[in-house]
């Protein structure tokens, strides 16, 4: 099933012209800068802004179509937003805030208790919202959206009012939130830990429009967007974890056809994680050359193909997208570099990964142990 | 008489509070300084506009009069009302700033979780106005035992009737050796000013701390 978004509005000093289409259930994350329009897209999902023309679709169910007069109110939409600020009645328990969408809905599909279990709110229940800490209150704030029963549900920068500790702790919960969800949400935020932690699907706008969109490893992975041209630019990788060889302090990782040697990481066999390989970390190598046996000290000698080529100006560097099979690593490395080793899209090359320079996302820092999933 | 004025006038003012603070059409500044006149005109010609419409020969009070054999003017009932359009100002003064300062992004947030209209009012707005709309009745409450102008011109100054205290009170520094009477009922109104104002202070910060503020 798809969810399916077309939006068109024009407000005085720009034009909205947003239309995508990607995969549901799943988290979509619309990442843009401030103003170009992701927060608009909320608004009117959500019937908060009335747009010119929208139509937004999980698979044959149209839930808006202002062209065939489907626009209801709000207050009639099976949709749950969660606000940057978790907006509780302060008047209400934390209870009563969890139910007030429940009470005003027939459906039922989303129980209270495994609303409670998931976010970890169950000693909270009777406690007021100014007695809680920010990431307290958007554990209830999300709780009190899901047990509207939506169809869709709406998180528009729900971590932006939060310090990163806070981020830190409700991560996890957002993770878990994942697997659990049989519905589609549209995440906005301009964070890209965000992005590489939670997303399935990307949707890339700018100025009002969808640069891109597509799966997170695919997106995070393309040489020509702005995203590669960052920093901190890296593909993502959706892997499993293999197995662990405690006598080499190594952890095996795999991602389809593509196996990833990482240090040895506390992590459950079996488990479906993301890493991140940061571009200027990987190294590219003439296909033609042998460097199997112990002849590197690197772990990660990975085949594959050049499929795109982009400059990057800002740092004086190339941007090479290389597809290994079961995904794509982003390399940034210099023109020269180019040149020399002939790359060109369709080439054949080794992609060299240091197994120190992969990252596993949701690890913390401390080697805490990630979440186990329900 | 006083809880009467401001039982009745209260649900009025929450309504036409409401209005001003949240809806926007063409009339809205007439309507506001319709409702503000009572404050700026002096009571007294409040007073004799009130005879003007609820005398049982006014276009109002006639209708009362013969359809429903009531008498506004010279009554308790008419005491009752010029006390309640004098103290309507006061409290859709506060009922509307205290509307106003309610955050409209919780009401938007009911919105979302399926709240219509009456039920955001009655289960959001309000209870998040709650305080200054206390203050506001509490406040109203006492300048109706104070009201003198309006009630004199409209429900004249009958003993037990139509006289509130500052009525009690002119009447008897009129008569002869009423010093000591004109001393004693100042010391109740006194009593009962101090008593209004410090139950709407505690009762403001009761309901505060209950909207966990």
């Amino acid at each position: 099933m798809n969810l399916a978004v077309e939006l068109h509005h024009r407000f005085p000093a720009v034009q909205i012209a947003i239309e995508f289409s990607v995969p549901s259930p799943g988290i979509i994350v619309l990442f843009g800068p401030s103003g170009s329009g992701k927060s608009t897209v909320i608004a009117a999902a959500a019937g908060l802004l009335r747009p010119d023309h929208c139509r937004i679709a999980i698979g044959d169910e149209v839930l808006v179509d202002t062209q065939a007069g489907i626009w209801l109110p709000p207050e009639r939409r099976r949709v749950g937003l969660v606000f940057q600020d978790s907006r509780l009645f302060p008047h209400m328990s934390v209870m009563n805030n969890l139910i007030f969408g429940l009470r005003r809905t027939g459906e039922r599909e989303i129980g209270i208790d495994d609303v409670i279990d998931l976010l970890g709110i169950r000693n909270l229940l009777a406690r007021r919202p100014n007695t809680l800490s920010g990431g307290e209150c958007q554990r209830v704030a999300i709780g009190r959206a899901l047990l509207r029963q939506p169809q869709l549900l709406l998180m528009d920068e729900p971590l932006a009012s939060l310090d990163s500790a806070r981020k830190a702790e409700i991560m996890p919960f957002l993770v878990g939130l994942k697997t659990m969800l049989k519905l589609p949400v549209l995440y906005v935020t301009h964070s890209l830990d965000e992005l590489l932690q939670l997303a399935d699907s990307v949707v890339l706008i700018d100025a009002g429009s969808v640069v891109a969109a597509g799966p997170v490893g695919e997106i995070s992975a393309r040489a020509d967007l702005p995203l590669a041209r960052r920093d901190d630019a890296g593909a993502v990788l959706v892997c499993r974890v293999a197995a662990h060889e405690a006598a080499r302090q190594l952890t095996r990782l795999s991602c389809g056809p593509v196996t990833l040697w990482v240090p040895l990481a506390d992590l459950p066999e079996g488990q479906d994680i993301r890493v991140r390989v940061p571009a200027r970390e990987v190294i590219l190598a003439r296909a033609d050359v042998d460097l199997s046996g112990d002849v590197l000290s690197l772990h990660n000698v990975l085949p594959g193909t050049v499929r795109a080529i982009a400059a990057d100006p800002g740092h004086r560097a190339s941007l090479v997208e290389v597809a290994l099979g079961g995904g794509s690593v982003l390399a940034r490395i210099t023109p020269d570099a180019i040149a020399r080793l002939a790359l060109a899209p369709g080439t054949p090359v080794t992609a060299l990964i240091k197994s120190m320079s992969v990252e596993i996302l949701g690890l913390s820092r401390r080697g805490e142990s990630w979440r186990a999933q329900p | 008489m006083a809880l009467n004025a401001v039982g009745f006038t209260l649900p009025v003012a929450i309504l036409t509070a409401w209005v001003l603070a949240r809806t926007r059409f063409p009339g809205r500044p007439v309507l506001n300084a319709v409702v503000h006149l009572p404050l700026v005109l002096p009571p007294v010609v409040t007073g004799w506009l009130l005879l003007i419409l609820f005398g049982v020969r006014g276009p109002i009070g006639a209708l009362l009069h013969d359809w429903f054999g009531i008498r506004l003017v010279f009554t308790t009932a008419g005491a009752t009302l010029a006390c309640a359009v004098m103290v309507f100002p006061v409290m859709v003064r506060s009922v509307r700033l205290s509307l106003e300062a309610a955050d409209i992004g919780l009401e938007q947030a009911a919105r979302t979780l399926g709240a219509g209209r009456l039920d955001r009012l009655v289960n959001i707005t309000l209870p998040l106005a709650s305080p200054g709309i206390l203050v506001g009745a509490i406040v109203a409450y006492a300048t109706c035992l104070g009201e003198f102008g309006a009630v004199i011109t409209f429900a004249a100054n009958i003993p037990g009737e139509t006289q509130t205290l500052p009525l009690a009170i002119y009447a008897a520094l009129q008569a002869p050796g009423g010093e000591a009477k004109a001393a004693q009922l100042s010391m109740v109104s006194l009593t009962l000013a101090l008593i209004g104002l410090l139950a709407s202070e505690w009762a403001g910060r009761r309901l505060n701390a209950a909207l966990g503020r």
